[in-house]
């Protein structure tokens, strides 16, 4: 009955999708506005009525109902509940409709609380908004129905890969899929903009919370997601350039420079056409990312059960939208009035070329990704890896990173050098030591990570530079949020560089009882057991492990092997310190009985995680910062406006 | 940098075309130098029989994908250097690898190596072997299928 429900839900809500685009775009032309007051309510009624529908999924989920397919094909009565919540996005349809979800949910918020755009704006983008989630319905309902029924029920579920148990998995897809819609938000924002030509401050201030937010789960995600791939794969790297990693990057790029442009256009209203154009981008780069992980088109570490005709659906949907958006952006770029000026040294400009270097990046990392798909039309193999993409982002993203030391010390519109020069020079000095200390103290490391401790340490200092001379107390939340936010990218940038400078891997097949030494660390296997979990049985190797002969820690790295499906996975061991962190993986036995181990030492790696939370809490702050604003604002125009009619009145 | 004073002479009308060539030039630049480095980076996919006959640069990035044979994994006294052969039905190039081998690498199954060619033996960095029984390396999901039944029937 559950499955029936939501499956009806789901269509009243697309039906509800339909009205909305046809109310908005009725009301909008001459003699339609009957129909305005309608828009809000259906907005408000898709987003309930998806919800509900999701929660009918969980819920399946939950039961472990093996009469419907997708919960035979993916759950199993033996999971943990947590995986058994997880399991319900953690496939293509469940995942397709927690899609949808947050689509309509965060259309109903913005038709709750958006008060500050003009009505017909408004109006234009709940209709863009419903346009756009007209295609994810079509897209669930036709060809990934998540509520089909088995004709017979399984006797049990096929279960969850073992790749896909981990505590990660409940978090890290959820939160990379409300940043990619969030953009969507953002996208039917330039797009009603466009239609009633009403580019400007107003409208940069509306989209901006929902950039703000949407930026904020990006990289909360991607953080996440790097630190998971990094401790479950037993890889120990934290970034591979793989296609489905890239796909949730390039959509962050493009938000960071959306972000950094909306700013400009709400505080300056300059950038206008620069600005639609990026939110544009923005959510094009989260249908693309979509596009790549679902499709499994390209060779990547998560691609497990992809369908290629799923694929196809989306590339459709890819060019509807984006064709669409660009075309209407060819016919009305014409009508967005040139913004305020600014001169070539000035905030605005500084912050032009952070958008540039963004997009130089942006263009690298997609064509990195989509060239092995380019070549293959000729007939040739090949993949892109990080030998590409490490100098080639590098020569977009250190200039970029220094800029980000200049630009917040500058003033809107007009500024000259001289006045800054004396700021600017110590962080330039810093930099300058961070160098020679690298050169000095650790020669023969490479030139990139070398690069990257100066300038991330430069940045680090120069980050701070903006609250000199401010009152600490009554310095906006938002500063406070930029601030943190760029000391956290250093942050991520030493961590990253000194990872890639200074780590130190061993290798070795020992016996229980030997002793071997990585970095600072002295290792000694303990012993072997076997060990059970809930649904796995393990080998568990117990380590103990001295800093410099200091007291030692136990660490416990696993082999462990899934019975539903059947499947295996290394569980590495992290032991973290405040100067790094040593990481721990049992391999195989070999003939004479040794045990295959690999350990490293990374010093300083956390930081890079700790720095992508920064810069997420950066973002916090200035959302936070930015809605009590517009709160403020709000309630002072209601004031005024409520003493201009009382005057009125009085009259 | 006397642009501050200069930029006062900027028109307006031609603000926006200055910014306009500025992000087209930057964004060719990209395109362009992603062109070549690309052509420089990219490491393409061999199969054993292409390896052979057109060899590839030494120690030029290669991926290189193929059945590993029956009998030819070899563990070397320090327990993590493995030797064995990787054999498209054509041809056999030998493989070396030091590290921990992935889940269900063993011998008769496919197998995707990335690394470089050193003299006559191919030298892995990493080793991308299935992650489950219903995975395989997506270059392999194009062998003919002429190719593939010669492979198993060569590492059988």
């Amino acid at each position: 009955m559950i499955a029936e429900i939501g499956l009806a839900v789901l269509w009243m809500a697309a039906a509800l999708a339909v009205l909305q685009l046809f109310a908005g775009f009725s009301a909008l032309r001459p003699g339609g506005k009957a129909l305005a007051g309608v828009v809000r309510p259906l907005a408000v009624m898709q987003g309930l009525l998806v919800a509900l529908s999701f929660m009918a999924l969980i819920d399946l989920f939950l039961e472990t109902d093996l009469s419907v397919k997708l919960v035979a094909a993916n759950s199993h009565s033996m999971k943990p509940f947590i995986f058994k919540l997880a399991g319900t996005w953690g496939n293509h349809e469940g995942s397709m409709l927690l899609w949808v979800t947050i689509m309509a949910v965060s259309g109903g918020v913005v038709a709750l609380v958006e008060k500050r755009l003009r009505e017909d704006t408004l109006i234009a983008t709940l209709a863009g908004q419903a346009f756009v989630s007209l295609g994810f319905y079509a897209f669930l309902l036709l060809s990934s129905n998540p509520f089909e029924r088995l004709p017979e029920p399984a006797p049990e579920g096929m279960g969850l890969n073992p790749l896909l148990q981990d505590v990660g998995l409940a978090f890290h897809p959820p939160t990379l899929y409300v940043g990619y819609v969030g953009l969507s938000v953002a996208f039917s924002f330039a797009i009603g903009a466009l239609i009633t030509r009403d580019v400007g401050p107003a409208f940069a201030r509306a989209m901006r919370p929902w950039v703000l937010g949407a930026w904020i789960f990006l990289t909360i995600g991607i953080t996440a997601g790097s630190y998971w791939a990094y401790y479950t794969l037993g890889w120990g790297g934290w970034w591979f350039w793989d296609p489905v990693e890239n796909a949730s990057l390039m959509p962050w790029l493009a938000a960071t420079a959306l972000l950094h442009s909306a700013s400009v256009l709400a505080s300056r209203n300059a950038l206008r056409a620069w600005t639609v154009m990026l939110g544009v981008i923005a959510f094009s780069m989260s249908m693309v990312g979509t596009f790549l992980v679902r499709s499994g088109i390209l060779t990547s570490v998560h691609a497990f059960a992809v369908d290629p005709e799923r694929g196809s659906f989306i590339l459709a949907l890819l060019a509807i939208y984006i064709g669409g958006a660009l075309v209407l952006f060819g016919v009305r770029a014409n009508t967005v009035t040139e913004g305020e000026r600014f001169s070539l040294v000035s905030r605005e400009a500084s912050l032009v070329f952070n958008n540039v270097m963004l997009c130089g990046i942006l263009a690298i990392v997609l064509l990195g990704t989509l060239y092995p798909l380019m070549t293959e039309a000729f007939g040739a193999k090949v993949s892109v890896g990080p030998p590409y993409f490490n100098p080639v982002g590098a020569i977009f993203a250190l200039p970029m990173m220094v800029m980000m030391a200049v630009g917040p010390l500058l003033r809107w519109r007009r500024d000259n050098p001289s006045r800054i020069s004396a700021t600017v020079a110590v962080p330039a000095l810093a930099s300058a030591l961070a160098l020679l200390a690298v050169v000095l103290l650790a020669p023969g490391i490479n030139l990139l990570p070398m690069l990257g401790l100066a300038v991330g340490a430069g940045l680090a200092l120069a980050s701070w530079l903006p609250l000199r001379g401010r009152n600490l107390r009554r310095t906006p939340l938002s500063v406070w949020g930029m601030v943190v936010g760029h000391f956290g990218l250093a942050v991520a940038l030493i961590g990253a560089a000194s990872e890639s400078a200074f780590s130190t891997e061993r290798l070795a097949a020992m016996n229980v009882g030997d002793r071997q030494s990585v970095g600072p660390i002295t290792l000694r296997l303990e012993s072997i057991e076997p060990v059970a979990g809930p649904n796995w049985t393990a080998l568990e190797a117990t380590i103990s492990a001295s800093y410099k002969g200091g007291a030692p820690v136990t660490l416990h790295p696993q082999a462990r092997t899934f019975s539903s499906p059947p499947g295996e996975r290394t569980e590495s061991a992290l032991h973290t310190r405040w100067n790094g962190q040593l990481y721990a993986v049992l391999g195989n036995e070999g003939d004479d009985g040794r045990w295959q181990m690999r350990f490293w030492w990374k010093p300083f790696v956390p930081l890079l995680w700790l720095g992508g939370l920064l810069v997420a809490f950066g973002g916090l702050l200035a959302l936070i910062g930015r809605v009590a604003q517009d709160v403020k604002r709000l309630r002072v125009n209601d004031k005024i406006a409520f003493r201009k009619a009382r005057q009125e009145a009085l009259k | 940098m006397n642009s501050t004073t200069s930029t006062g002479g900027i028109k307006p009308k031609h603000q926006r075309l200055v910014l306009l060539v500025i992000a087209l030039v930057a964004l060719i630049g990209a395109g362009l130098l992603a062109a070549y480095a690309l052509s420089n980076q990219a490491s393409y996919f061999y199969v054993p029989a292409d390896l052979v006959k057109v060899p590839p640069e030494q120690g030029r990035a290669i991926r290189l994908g193929g059945m590993v044979e029956k009998g030819s994994l070899k563990t070397r006294p320090d327990g993590i250097t493995i030797d064995f052969v990787v054999g498209d039905g054509k041809a056999r190039v030998p493989v070396r690898y030091t590290g921990i081998t992935p889940d269900l690498f063993v011998e008769g199954s496919g197998v995707v190596a990335e690394g470089r060619m050193e003299g006559n033996v191919f030298v892995a960095d990493n080793l991308l072997a299935k992650h489950d029984e219903n995975y395989v390396p997506r270059q392999m999901g194009d062998m003919s299928a002429e190719q593939i039944k010669q492979v198993v029937a060569e590492t059988k």
